[in-house]
C-alpha cells in the first residue's frame, strides 16, 4: 500500500507541474460542436496563429450555458461557441458575454430573414444552418415509404411510428424549428401541425444528436434535424438523405467572447479567424458542411451545398421574428414538453385512433362518424393558452423567475401552470381517443 | 494505512503534544475518524446541500418555503414519474435476480469447471461505458435491431424489448445484476456446511433444502445486493435518458436542472426526493437484515458441499449458463461488432469490417486512457483506505457517532452524479488552489475526488464484509504480544482483509473508469478528460460512432484484465491461506 501511495504522490507532483507549464496563449472554448468539426477548425487556427493553443471543452448547449453560469464567479473560459442564438441571448442577459468589437466587414446583415450578428455586438454569426427532414433510405425502402418533403407530410398516417425529433427544451436548434413553424403557420395551426406530427413520433430524443443517430442506425426512418447533421451523416457513408421544406428558417450558428475572459486577445483572434475568408473555408470540410456567412467564401464551395445568398428560396418563406421567439421562449419549450414529450403515449394513442377512424370512413359518407372525428381532431388541436397569453410578460414571468427582487412577484408558479396544462392535455387526449374509437366502430 | 494525522517520527502521538484545553484528548483513531468525517462533509454533504437548498426556496423571493414540495405532489406527471421509477426499480431487481441466481447457485454449489471465468465474466456488465451500452443494446434488441429484423424477416413478428419502460428494465438489470451475483455468491460460500448437513440428515434435499435452508441463510447477501440494485436503478439517469424515457424521476430532475437558462426549482425538489427515498430504501434493507445475522461462529467448514453433476444435469447447467452469459454480454458483443464495423444501418450486422476505427481511436485517445488510469487509480486507492478506516472504526471501536461515518459514506450512493457535479462547481469555483493558480473546481484533482466520493460506498461495503470475517481473537492476540493499535492494524488486520480490500479496489476502479455523469460537469479542459468523456465526444458525431465503440472496447478490456488479474490474486491468496491453516 505504501508503495502505491508513493507512486500516486509522484504522479501527483508530475502532473501538477505539467499543468503549471501550460501554454501562455491558451484559449479555452466552451462549445457544443462535435469533435469532427472543432478539430478541423482548431488545426487551421493554430496553423494561422501558432502563438495560441486552443482548448476545446465539449458540452451540450444547455450544460454549456449552465457551466459558464456556474464558473462566472471565477471565470476560466474565453469563448462560447454554439448553434442556438437563444443560448447566447441567455448568456447576454446574464451579462456573461463581452462586446468584443470585431469588424464584420464583407458579411451581410441578414441571412434569409435572420440577422447574422447580435445588434449589440455581444456575439457573431459565423455559419448558417437550416432545418429540414432527414431520412434513412434503407428503412424507407423496407417499409415501402416515400421520403417526406414538407412538415405537413410528416403528419400523414403512413408515417405512424417512423418519425424522430428532439425537444425544444433540450436542444436550441429544435426550439428554432418549432418556433419557425409556429411563426410561419400561426400559433393555432402551427401547434396543431406539431401535435399531428408528434402523433407519428417513435421517440423524442434527449439530445439533438439523438435524432440523426436514430436515423443513421435505422431506429426510426425520418428525423427532424439541422442540415449539417444530414450532410455530414451522408458524407460518412450512411444510407441517408436530407431535404429543406418550404417553411424553414436559416439561422446563424454563433460565437461570442465571455465576459472577464482570462485571455481576451486570444479570444478576439479566434473570432476574427472564424470570420476571415480562411476560417470560413474550413466550413466546407466534409465533416462540417455548414454554410458560410461570408458570400465570398462560396467560390470554393463543394458541389451540392446550397448558396443561400443566391438561392433565395431557402428560408425565404418565413420572416423569423427574434423578439417574438425570445418573449415566449420558455413558454414554448414547456408547452412542447407538457403537451408532447411527457404525454407522448397518450398523444400517440389519440392520433392513431383518429387516423384509423379516418381510414375506416375515408369516403366521408357517414356524417355521424365524421362529426365525431372532427370533434376528436378539435380536442387534440386545442391549446391551453392563446398566443396573446404566450407573449404576455406577466405570464411568461412564471418561467423565468430568478431571484431578482422581492417586488417583481409573478402570479403563478411554473409547476402550477404545468400541472394545469398536463391535466388539460391528458383529459383531451383521452376523450379524443374515445370519440375516434366510437367513430371507428360505426 | 490510516495514517491521516500521524506523528512525524516523534515519540509522542500528535494529540499528546497539543495543549489539552485547545484540543480535547482524542485517540489517534478518533482523529482519523474526525478527518474522514471532515472529508465527507466537505466533499459530499456540503456541496450537495448547496444544490438542494434551492428546493426549499421560493424562486422569486428566495424565502424558505415548502410550497415546491406541494407542487411536486400535486402534479400528476411527477406522481406518475415516481410510480414509474419505483416500478422499473422493482422489476429490475426481479429480472436481475433471475439472471444472478442460477449463476451464483451453479458456481457455488456444484463442481463446475469455469466457475472463476463465470464469476469474472459476470462482473463485466458493470463496466459498460455510458453512451455505448444503450447504443449497442438498441442495435441488437431495438425495434429495428438485429433480433427484431431477423424475427420480422423469418417469422413476421417483432418483440418490443426496448420500448419505453421495458427497455430501461432490460438494460438496467443486465447492467446491475453483478451486484446481486457478487453478494449472493459471497453469502453462499460462507454458509456453514454443517447446517446443510444437518438439514440433509433430517431428510431435506433438492428444492426444499434450497428454499428452507440455503436461501434463507444467504438472505443477508441477497438483500444487500438487491438493495444496491434497487437504489442504483432508482437514481440512474443515463439509461432512461439514452433510451429517451422521460417519465421517471431521475430524468425529470436532470431535464429540469439542465434546461437552457431555466431556474425551475422542481429539478432540485426531485433531487431531494431521490436522495430521501434512496436513504429510506437503504434503511429499510438494514431493518430487514437486522436480527437475521446468521454469521456462524463455529465453522464446520467453509461453504456448501460441492457436488458433481450427472451428464444430463451438466448439459442443462452449461446450457443455462451459456444462455445467460450470451444475454448479459450482448451489449459487449454489439459494441465489438460496432467497433469493427464500417456502416451499420437498418441491418442485422454491419455492412463490412475494418480496423480503421481502432486506428482513428488510437490516434487521439492515449491521453484519455492515461487520465482514466490516474483518476480511477487515485479514487480507488483513497476509497479502500477510507473504507478500511471506516470499517475499522465502526466495527472495532466505540467512538461516539461512528455509525454516522458509515451513513454519510453510504449516502453517496443516493446522490445523482449531476447533483454532485453542480455542487462542486458551486462550492469550489471560488477556491483557488495554491501553486496551481486555478480554481479547485477546474483542477483535475477534483475529478478524482468526485470519483472517490461516488465509488466510496462500493469499497466500503467490501471492506466491511472483509473485516467482519476477521476474528477479533487474532487482533487481541497481537495486542497481548505487545503490538500497538496501528501496528496491529498494519500487520494483522489489513493483511487478513487483503482479499476484500482488493475486491473493493477493483469494484471502485472498474466502475470509476467508465463513470460520466459527475465528470462531464467537471472536465475543464481537454487534456484532463477521462476516457468516458472521450467516448462521449466520439459518439456525438456520425462518423465517430465506430471509433467511440473502439474506445469503449479498449476501456472494457483494460478494466476486465485488471479484474481477472485480481480474481487470480484473490484465489491464490485463499489457497495459500487454506494451505497454511491445514
Amino acid at each position: 500500500m505504501r508503495k502505491i501511495l508513493k507512486g500516486t504522490a509522484a504522479a501527483f507532483v508530475l502532473t501538477s507541474t505539467a499543468s503549471m507549464a501550460w501554454a501562455e496563449g491558451s484559449v479555452v472554448v466552451v462549445t457544443s460542436f462535435p469533435d469532427d468539426m472543432t478539430s478541423v477548425i482548431e488545426a487551421a487556427f493554430e496553423a494561422a496563429h501558432p502563438e495560441y493553443d486552443l482548448e476545446i471543452l465539449n458540452r451540450s448547449t444547455s450544460s454549456g450555458v449552465r457551466y459558464v453560469q456556474e464558473i462566472a464567479a471565477n471565470n476560466t473560459a474565453d469563448i462560447f461557441w454554439a448553434s442556438a442564438p437563444d443560448a447566447f441571448e441567455v448568456l447576454k442577459s446574464n451579462h456573461l458575454l463581452a462586446q468584443a468589437g470585431i469588424s464584420t466587414e464583407g458579411i451581410p446583415d441578414m441571412i434569409g430573414a435572420y440577422p447574422i450578428n447580435d445588434p449589440d455586438g455581444y456575439y457573431y454569426g459565423f455559419a448558417a444552418s437550416g432545418y429540414g427532414i432527414m431520412w434513412n433510405t434503407r428503412y424507407l425502402d423496407a417499409n415501402g415509404l416515400e421520403p417526406a418533403r414538407e412538415w405537413s407530410d410528416l403528419a400523414r398516417p403512413e408515417y405512424f411510428g417512423h418519425v424522430g425529433m428532439s425537444s425544444p427544451s433540450r436542444s436550441g436548434t429544435t426550439h428554432l424549428t418549432v418556433e419557425t413553424v409556429l411563426q410561419g403557420e400561426g400559433w393555432e395551426a402551427g401547434w396543431s401541425e406539431w401535435k399531428w406530427i408528434a402523433g407519428n413520433f417513435a421517440s423524442v430524443t434527449e439530445r439533438s444528436f439523438g435524432v440523426p443517430d436514430g436515423v443513421n442506425t435505422g431506429n426510426f426512418g425520418l428525423g427532424i434535424v439541422i442540415d449539417f447533421f444530414g450532410f455530414s451523416s451522408r458524407a460518412s457513408g450512411f444510407p441517408v438523405d436530407f431535404a429543406y421544406p418550404t417553411v424553414t428558417a436559416l439561422v446563424p450558428a454563433n460565437v461570442g467572447v465571455i465576459e472577464n475572459a482570462p485571455n481576451p486577445e486570444g479570444a478576439r483572434a479566434f473570432v476574427e479567424f472564424l470570420l476571415s475568408p480562411a476560417g470560413q473555408e474550413t466550413l466546407f470540410d466534409p465533416a462540417i458542411m455548414r454554410l458560410p456567412v461570408n458570400p465570398a467564401a462560396y467560390e470554393a464551395a463543394p458541389e451540392g451545398l446550397p448558396n443561400p445568398f443566391e438561392d433565395t428560396s431557402i428560408g425565404a418563406e418565413v420572416l423569423f421574428d427574434v423578439d417574438t421567439s425570445g418573449a415566449r421562449y420558455y413558454v414554448v419549450s414547456s408547452l412542447f414538453d407538457v403537451l408532447i414529450t411527457y404525454r407522448l403515449d397518450d398523444l400517440r394513442a389519440a392520433v392513431r385512433a383518429v387516423q384509423l377512424a379516418e381510414e375506416r370512413h375515408a369516403d366521408g359518407s357517414n356524417a355521424e362518424a365524421a362529426a365525431l372525428i372532427a370533434e376528436a381532431r378539435a380536442l387534440i388541436d386545442a391549446m391551453p393558452i392563446t398566443e396573446e397569453q404566450s407573449l404576455d410578460p406577466a405570464f411568461s414571468g412564471a418561467f423565468t423567475a430568478t431571484r431578482r427582487a422581492a417586488s417583481d412577484q409573478v402570479e403563478q408558479r411554473q409547476a402550477e401552470l404545468e400541472q394545469q396544462w398536463d391535466a388539460f392535455a391528458t383529459q383531451n387526449y383521452a376523450r379524443a381517443r374515445e370519440l375516434a374509437d366510437r367513430a371507428a366502430a360505426m | 494505512m490510516t495514517q491521516g494525522p500521524q506523528p512525524q517520527g516523534g515519540p509522542l502521538p500528535l494529540a499528546d503534544r497539543l495543549p489539552a484545553f485547545l484540543f480535547p484528548r482524542l485517540s489517534p483513531i478518533a482523529l482519523v475518524g474526525l478527518f474522514i468525517a471532515l472529508i465527507l462533509v466537505g466533499f459530499l454533504i456540503y456541496p450537495v446541500l448547496q444544490v438542494i437548498a434551492v428546493a426549499f426556496q421560493n424562486p422569486t423571493t428566495g424565502a424558505l418555503t415548502l410550497e415546491n414540495f406541494g407542487d411536486f405532489f400535486n402534479s400528476s406527471l411527477f406522481r406518475q414519474s415516481f410510480f414509474n421509477s419505483f416500478y422499473v426499480s422493482a422489476l429490475s431487481v426481479v429480472l436481475a435476480t433471475v439472471i444472478a441466481l442460477p449463476l451464483a447457485y451453479i458456481t457455488t454449489r456444484f463442481n463446475f469447471s469455469g466457475s472463476i471465468l463465470i464469476q469474472s465474466l459476470g462482473f463485466i456488465p458493470l463496466i459498460m461505458p455510458p453512451f455505448v451500452g444503450a447504443v449497442a443494446m438498441q442495435l441488437i434488441f431495438g425495434r429495428n435491431g438485429t433480433i427484431n429484423l431477423l424475427l420480422r424477416d423469418h417469422l413476421g413478428i417483432t418483440i418490443p424489448f426496448m420500448e419505453g419502460l421495458n427497455g430501461v428494465i432490460l438494460v438496467q438489470s443486465i447492467h446491475y445484476f453483478p451486484f446481486i451475483l457478487i453478494n449472493l455468491s459471497a453469502s453462499l460460500r460462507n454458509i456453514d456446511r454443517s447446517m446443510e448437513e444437518a438439514a440433509q440428515n433430517l431428510g431435506a434435499h433438492g428444492l426444499r433444502l434450497f428454499r428452507r435452508i440455503v436461501f434463507p441463510l444467504a438472505t443477508p447477501g441477497y438483500i444487500a445486493g438487491a438493495a444496491l440494485v434497487f437504489i442504483k436503478v432508482f437514481d440512474d439517469l443515463g439509461t432512461p435518458l439514452l433510451l429517451n424515457v422521460n417519465n421517471m424521476l431521475a430524468p425529470q430532475a436532470y431535464l429540469r436542472i439542465t434546461s437552457v437558462g431555466l431556474n425551475d426549482p422542481m429539478g432540485y425538489v426531485i433531487s431531494v426526493i431521490l436522495v430521501a427515498f434512496s436513504i429510506l430504501s437503504l434503511w429499510a434493507s438494514f431493518l430487514v437484515m437486522r436480527g437475521k445475522d446468521y454469521a456462524t461462529v463455529q465453522k464446520g467448514g467453509g461453504g456448501l458441499a460441492k457436488r458433481d453433476l450427472a451428464l444430463r444435469e451438466k448439459i442443462l447447467a452449461y446450457g443455462v449458463v451459456l444462455f445467460i452469459l450470451l444475454i448479459v454480454l450482448s451489449p459487449h458483443i454489439g459494441l465489438l461488432l460496432l467497433s469493427f464495423g464500417t456502416i451499420w444501418s437498418f441491418a442485422p450486422l454491419p455492412d463490412g469490417y475494418t480496423l480503421a476505427n481502432y486506428v482513428r481511436m488510437w490516434e487521439g485517445s492515449q491521453q484519455y486512457v492515461m487520465n482514466t488510469l490516474l483518476y480511477a487509480g487515485i479514487a480507488a486507492t483513497l476509497d479502500v483506505i477510507i473504507g478500511t478506516a471506516i470499517a475499522y472504526i465502526v466495527l472495532r471501536t466505540g467512538i461516539a457517532g461512528r455509525k454516522w461515518l458509515d451513513y454519510m459514506a453510504t449516502a453517496a450512493l443516493a446522490v445523482p452524479g449531476v447533483v454532485l457535479g453542480i455542487g462542486y462547481l458551486r462550492t469550489f469555483q471560488n477556491v483557488d488552489v495554491p501553486l496551481v493558480g486555478k480554481p479547485l473546481a477546474s483542477w483535475w484533482v477534483i475529478i478524482a475526488i468526485a470519483l472517490m466520493i461516488r465509488r466510496l460506498p462500493y469499497a466500503l461495503r467490501a471492506c466491511m464484509a472483509a473485516l467482519q470475517q476477521v476474528s477479533l481473537a487474532l487482533e487481541e492476540a497481537a495486542e497481548s504480544l505487545g503490538a500497538g493499535k496501528f501496528r496491529t492494524i498494519r500487520r494483522i488486520v489489513v493483511p487478513l482483509m487483503a482479499g476484500g480490500i482488493l475486491a473493493g479496489f477493483v469494484t471502485s476502479f472498474a466502475t470509476a473508469a467508465v463513470e460520466l455523469s459527475a465528470t462531464i460537469m467537471l472536465v475543464s479542459n481537454d487534456r484532463d478528460s477521462p476516457l468516458a468523456y472521450g467516448i462521449y465526444l466520439f459518439m456525438q458525431t456520425p462518423s465517430g460512432r465506430g471509433a467511440g465503440a473502439a474506445l469503449g472496447v479498449l476501456a472494457v478490456v483494460i478494466v476486465a484484465l485488471g479484474t481477472v488479474l485480481s480474481q487470480i490474486i484473490i484465489e491464490r491468496d485463499k489457497k495459500l491461506r487454506t494451505a497454511g491453516r491445514a
